[in-house]
């Protein structure tokens, strides 16, 4: 279906799928087999300027919006949620700054992620603090010219290969809700380590791992945004990020359907290739659907965010759920397609089908957007 | 370091096929792509250029549709590009070839070293570049699988050989052909193609070039192709499997059932 992209977002497309054919799709099976991060894999990213979309063109960027984001981890998916996923959250990481940061950060922190030179990681999760993140107990206390954090952040995407962290921190906890507030915590500062590092179903390129924060002491300026505010730039933060994840369910649905026609068209069964019959037709064909309809969800909730409209949380909750339920089936039916030969690990869909389940639980699970649609709903007609 | 790198346009191997009645490729609905190996070649180029500043310019000869290969290489790092066009150079075969190109070199002016991929993936000829050099009195290496060191005087490469490769030391000016090992070729950057698509591409003619007539295209062209011909297949082949004992046990009774 033609989306009537603009030059450059076809640009953009290309870009990507020339890294997903020519870097990504060679190795994927090496770099989950083995729990490796595909650093290569990002430094070729970065020299392909894909890192530079989000970033406004004042610090070295393209100036894309989420539409953009969106068409590019979409392509890079189909070779690699894992891969995908470890690019997708250093933008998550930068989101904060991006929104919230003052001039002074933006100036010595965008320029190297549009370049690649650095990568963010975004440290919000703890281990009583998933689903509902106003559990968390890890604090910031200011001390002189400095903030001292303590506590330990865990499922920390891309923690122990990136280089700048945004970190949500309480720093008066008694106001609930108002007392968390966002710091900028780098590679090196002291007091900064990583801990534990995840062996996971899925995703495996991508570096799962626990950060911890003992007597971090940070300079008084990685403050992001105003003293309180941390909630709000993380809702922002995620709002902004999670048709990104969308996108990932997207690209990953078309990996998992172009593999499977292309295997019901070779596999020949009681004298036929398999495609001729009816009963493989229809899952594909239920499968092509699915797609195209979450694809249009995302792409149409990724310009619609890019306007900036009040009812931002709604859309992008909206196509997260959709796109990322759908890879997951999408993907058990890729599975069903190739019948015994997709079960096994020489064939690719069944490492799609382990990463698609992640879409459904990260960046706010299916059932807390469903909350936040729910809410927004309530809202709307009252 | 001023570096040029010399591509060409060439029929996408995947998809080119003979014509059985005419013998020619046939190139009618094949997608047109640069040379593999000159990817190669360009990249490490750009790799040298990135660590040791200066230029690289690339050349092609062709006809105007080769200028897309230019600002693909643009795409990919390289600062402008050249096209050499004329209808009188077509028919040209390597020795035509390399005597244009030499020309066009001396027109554009000073390289300190010229970069060529190993052949051509639809002549498979690997003479271009060596020609090219002989033509220009600089000394060249082909098959260079790795660049050693750079200096502003010298360039150190292995040339890959059969078993193994040489270590040699070249001064400059100088030209080398590379083989694919030599580098993984960059993604062409988004700023790149930006770049690549509003970069003026300077074409030069046969006279610009101060090219002899004689000299060039089909004129020039002493090869005389006098026959083309699809190989015929290779008879039946087997391959062995198991320990080397067994597969020796097995080539030995296979023998023994022809003799």
């Amino acid at each position: 279906m033609d989306y009537f992209f603009t030059e450059q977002q076809q640009m953009i497309i290309d870009t990507a799928r020339e890294i997903t054919n020519e870097k990504i799709i060679p190795v994927r099976a090496e770099l989950d087999e083995k729990n490796q991060f595909p650093r290569e894999i990002l430094h070729d990213i970065a020299k392909a300027d894909l890192f530079s979309i989000f970033v406004p063109e004042e610090y070295g960027g393209l100036g894309g919006g989420c539409y953009e984001i969106v068409l590019a981890l979409e392509e890079l998916a189909r070779g690699c949620v894992g891969v995908a996923t470890s690019f997708a959250a250093s933008a998550l990481g930068i989101f904060p700054v991006l929104y919230a940061g003052s001039e002074e950060q933006k100036e010595r922190y965008l320029p190297d992620i549009a370049s690649g030179a650095r990568w963010a990681a975004f440290g919000l999760t703890e281990a009583n603090a998933g689903s509902d993140a106003s559990g968390i107990r890890t604090t910031a206390v200011l001390e002189g010219d400095e903030w001292v954090l303590n506590g330990t952040k865990q499922w920390i995407t891309n923690g122990g290969e990136s280089q700048i962290y945004t970190i949500v921190a309480l720093t008066d906890p008694h106001k609930g809700a108002r007392g968390a507030s966002i710091f900028i915590v780098e590679d090196g500062d002291p007091g900064f380590s990583y801990g534990k590092k995840e062996d996971k179903m899925g995703i495996r390129s991508s570096s799962t791992r626990e950060l911890i924060l003992k007597d971090c002491r940070i300079p008084k300026d990685r403050l992001v945004g105003r003293r309180g505010t941390g909630f709000i730039t993380v809702m922002k933060t995620l709002d902004g990020s999670r048709p990104g994840i969308a996108s990932l369910g997207i690209g990953l649905a078309q990996a998992a359907l172009d593999e499977a026609v292309t295997y019901a068209k070779q596999r020949v069964q009681f004298g036929r290739p398999i495609i001729s019959f009816q009963a493989v037709q229809h899952i594909l064909a239920d499968m092509a659907i699915q797609l195209e309809a979450g694809r249009a969800l995302v792409y149409a909730a990724a310009r619609h965010i890019d306007q900036h409209p009040k009812d931002m949380s709604k859309a992008s909750s909206m196509c997260k759920v959709f796109a990322t339920d759908m890879a997951m089936k999408v993907t058990t039916d890729a599975v069903q397609v190739l019948g015994g030969y997709g079960y096994m690990k020489e064939y690719p869909v069944e490492k799609m089908m382990r990463d698609a389940k992640i879409l459904q639980i990260y960046e706010g699970t299916n059932q807390i957007q469903r909350n936040v649609i729910g809410q927004e709903l309530n809202k709307e007609y009252s | 370091m001023n570096i040029l790198v010399c591509v060409k346009q060439v029929p996408d191997a995947k998809d080119v096929r003979l014509d059985p009645k005419t013998n020619t490729l046939a190139r009618e609905g094949v997608e047109s792509i640069m040379n593999p190996f000159d990817r190669h070649a360009l990249e490490e180029a750009v790799a040298i250029k990135e660590q040791q500043g200066g230029t690289v310019t690339v050349l092609t000869m062709g006809p105007p549709q080769a200028e897309s290969v230019l600002r693909e290489a643009i795409a990919c790092g390289a600062d402008d590009g050249v096209l050499i066009s004329d209808r009188a150079f077509a028919g040209a075969d390597t020795w035509a070839t390399a005597y244009t190109l030499a020309m066009a070199v001396q027109a554009l002016g000073d390289f300190d070293l010229i970069l060529c991929g190993k052949q051509a993936i639809d002549g498979d000829t690997a003479q271009v570049g060596p020609g090219l050099a002989c033509r220009l009195r600089v000394p060249y290496a082909t098959c260079v699988q790795k660049t050693r060191q750079v200096t502003a005087g010298s360039i150190e490469v292995e040339r890959m050989m059969d078993d193994g490769y040489d270590v040699v030391r070249l001064p400059l000016p100088a030209l080398m052909t590379v083989v694919k090992d030599i580098n993984e070729p960059r993604v062409a950057s988004l700023k790149g193609k930006m770049k690549a698509k509003k970069a003026e591409i300077r074409q030069l003619s046969a006279t610009d070039i101060g090219a002899d007539p004689r000299c060039i295209g089909l004129a020039g062209s002493p090869t005389q192709v006098v026959r083309v011909f699809s190989p015929e297949a290779r008879g039946d082949r087997k391959v062995f499997s198991g320990s080397v004992a067994e597969q020796v046990d097995q080539l030995v009774e296979c023998l023994r059932a022809h003799l």
